[in-house]
């Protein structure tokens, strides 16, 4: 028999290091998942058998030329009411932020205006708005002399007014985004812009926006999704968005809900489309401030889960 | 022109004039008057350090100087120029701020809290100014840009972010992108007082060097050792006056005033 081992302890036992670990099993949390998972199976197949629900209707209509000429009109409000949004709520948050009091006081105006009032009351006032002034003239100021004049339903059709409703309402969103972007930008950069000799328009353009981005883009990317959603809503002056072009559908063969579910499922394939350039656009303007976003930030993007 | 010579704007200060001369200069914040008669002069090539108890309106002064903070009484030329006003005509005409933005572009500034850009390496920060205020072409600011850095020590830094520098090397990109503008005078606002101990020793380096290539500096700090060892003069603020200021050896190593005394007797 070995001398060596020590007296209060078995030759059997291994070290501590060796112990076997056993780990704590989530009973609790593993039933209350098979619980959910068994309603959710349930209900999806309850839904999904529905018979109203109509399947082959909504394959008829997915694809459907129809479908992809409202889409098309869709993407293209979402995209120019929110250039049109940025651009013009930059204006207005500039505006906002002037010395000049004229300025600040149309700029808070506009924003009041057109924040407190509904959406769709603006959509159905741009829609009509040949109700408010039938005819628009150009004329020589101070003479007779008429250059232009038209009806003014010829020159805003519904996808006009359809523009100008949703692009003239995100200019108030938008500004109130910008504003504060900018005011979260330290004083002190404003100062060692000015004490290099930049001028005032420069140290917006080159110092202060840039680095109000990170603060200004992930509420745009909320914004750009609630405006395309928003588009639903000018198909109550027939706007000829992918909402109007099927809900004329179904006012004439009454296959409501097939036709709401092909509406869905295109908005959820746009709105998931969209999680992609806004986060590269967040990591396009965090350097410097994220140390990982100097590099590759499309690849990032596309690739965005990396274990820590 | 029918003007007299003596109302005619100087181009420069000539090289015996003062870069920074101060006559009675005033300032209120609401009802604090924080300058309460301000009179110093910075000669050419000089070193002048400003000193005194926080609250005493050594920053603001300097600010001044920048035209950051506008004076409410007093005189203030700088560079020769009334700071934010042309003299025509025996008037004062405010300036548009193209116009000031303009004569900044000749005054380095140096702040407490670096404010770098964060979202440009430290060589663009060095270039900026160049590029944009100078309309230098970019090859030759970041030329430029490099051999500054390598001055400062910092030429292995260029490409990196201020986020990733230390205090003292961030506070040292900030003097290379001031010098970048072949600046007349520089203007230091507490430089090391947002910093580590460890770090304060190369900056103050930085600045020795400065001073004896014969750089122009106007310096607000707390560092009593730096100003006796450097600067041609010392001035000490109290309550919005200098109450004394002279020879750095006489001012802080012999202090006349009382005020002066106490405060040494703190900080030492």
């Amino acid at each position: 028999m070995p001398t060596t081992v020590a007296p209060h302890e078995p030759a059997t036992t291994p070290t501590d290091a060796q112990l076997p670990v056993v780990p704590l099993r989530h009973w609790g949390r593993f039933t209350v998942g098979a619980l959910v998972l068994a309603v959710s199976v349930w209900f999806l197949l309850a839904v999904g058998r529905n018979p109203n629900l109509d399947w082959p209707t909504v394959g008829e209509y997915l694809f459907a030329p129809l479908t992809f000429r409202g889409l098309f009109v869709t993407v293209w409000l979402t995209f120019a009411g929110m250039v049109m949004g940025i651009v013009g709520g930059t204006v207005v948050a500039v505006m906002r932020l002037s010395s000049n009091p004229v300025l600040r006081v149309v700029a808070g105006v506009y924003i009041w205006a057109f924040r407190g009032t509904p959406i769709l009351i603006q959509i159905i006032f741009w829609g009509f708005l040949g109700a408010f002034i039938p005819t628009i003239s150009v004329t020589v100021p101070f003479t007779d002399v008429v250059l232009f004049s038209a009806p003014t339903s010829q020159l805003v059709p519904a996808t006009v007014a359809a523009l100008l409703a949703l692009g003239l309402n995100e200019v108030a969103y938008a500004a109130e985004i910008v504003r504060a972007g900018i005011q979260s930008i330290d004083k002190g950069q404003t100062e060692a812009a000015k004490s290099l000799g930049l001028t005032p328009a420069q140290t917006l353009r080159r110092v202060v926006l840039p680095q109000a981005m990170r603060v200004i883009v992930p509420p745009m990317g909320n914004e750009t999704l609630t405006m395309l959603k928003t588009t639903a809503l000018v198909s109550v002056i027939a706007g000829q968005d992918l909402m109007s072009n099927l809900q004329a559908v179904y006012a004439q063969n009454f296959k409501v809900i097939p036709l709401l579910i092909v509406a869905s499922i295109w908005f959820l394939v746009l709105t998931t489309l969209l999680t992609v350039p806004q986060r590269w656009l967040e990591q396009r303007f965090g350097r410097g401030v994220d140390p990982g976003a100097t590099r590759r930030p499309l690849s990032r993007a596309l690739m965005p889960r990396r274990t820590r | 022109m029918t003007a007299p010579a003596t109302d005619a704007p100087l181009a420069h200060a000539g090289p015996e004039d003062p870069l920074v001369d101060a006559r009675g200069v005033v300032k209120s914040f609401g009802s604090t008057q924080v300058l309460q008669g301000i009179d110093l002069a910075v000669q050419p090539g000089q070193v002048v350090c400003l000193l005194g108890p926080s609250g005493s309106g050594k920053s603001t002064f300097l600010r001044c100087v920048n035209h950051l903070e506008r004076i409410d009484g007093g005189r203030l030329l700088v560079n020769g120029h009334d700071v934010g006003y042309e003299k025509r005509r025996g008037k004062l005409y405010e300036l548009s701020e193209r116009r000031i933005a303009r004569r900044r572009a000749d005054i380095g500034m140096v702040f407490q809290r670096f404010n770098l850009f964060p979202h440009r390496t430290a060589l663009e920060n060095v270039m900026e100014g160049p590029v944009v205020v100078r309309r230098r072409a970019r090859t030759e600011a970041a030329d430029r840009g490099r051999e500054l850095l390598d001055r400062v020590g910092l030429a292995d830094k260029a490409s990196s972010y201020p986020s990733q520098l230390s205090g003292g090397q961030q506070q040292r990109v900030a003097i290379a992108r001031a010098l970048a503008m072949d600046p007349r005078l520089l203007l230091f606002d507490e430089p090391t007082s947002a910093l580590d101990p460890e770090l304060v020793g190369e900056v103050l380096d930085v600045m020795r060097d400065l001073a004896a290539d014969g750089m122009t500096m106007l310096v607000v700090t707390h560092e009593v050792g730096f100003a006796r060892e450097v600067a041609d003069v010392a001035a000490f603020m109290a309550d919005g006056v200098i109450v004394e200021s002279g020879d750095p050896r006489q001012v802080l190593g012999d202090p006349r005033h009382e005020r002066t005394q106490s405060f040494l007797a703190r900080v030492l």
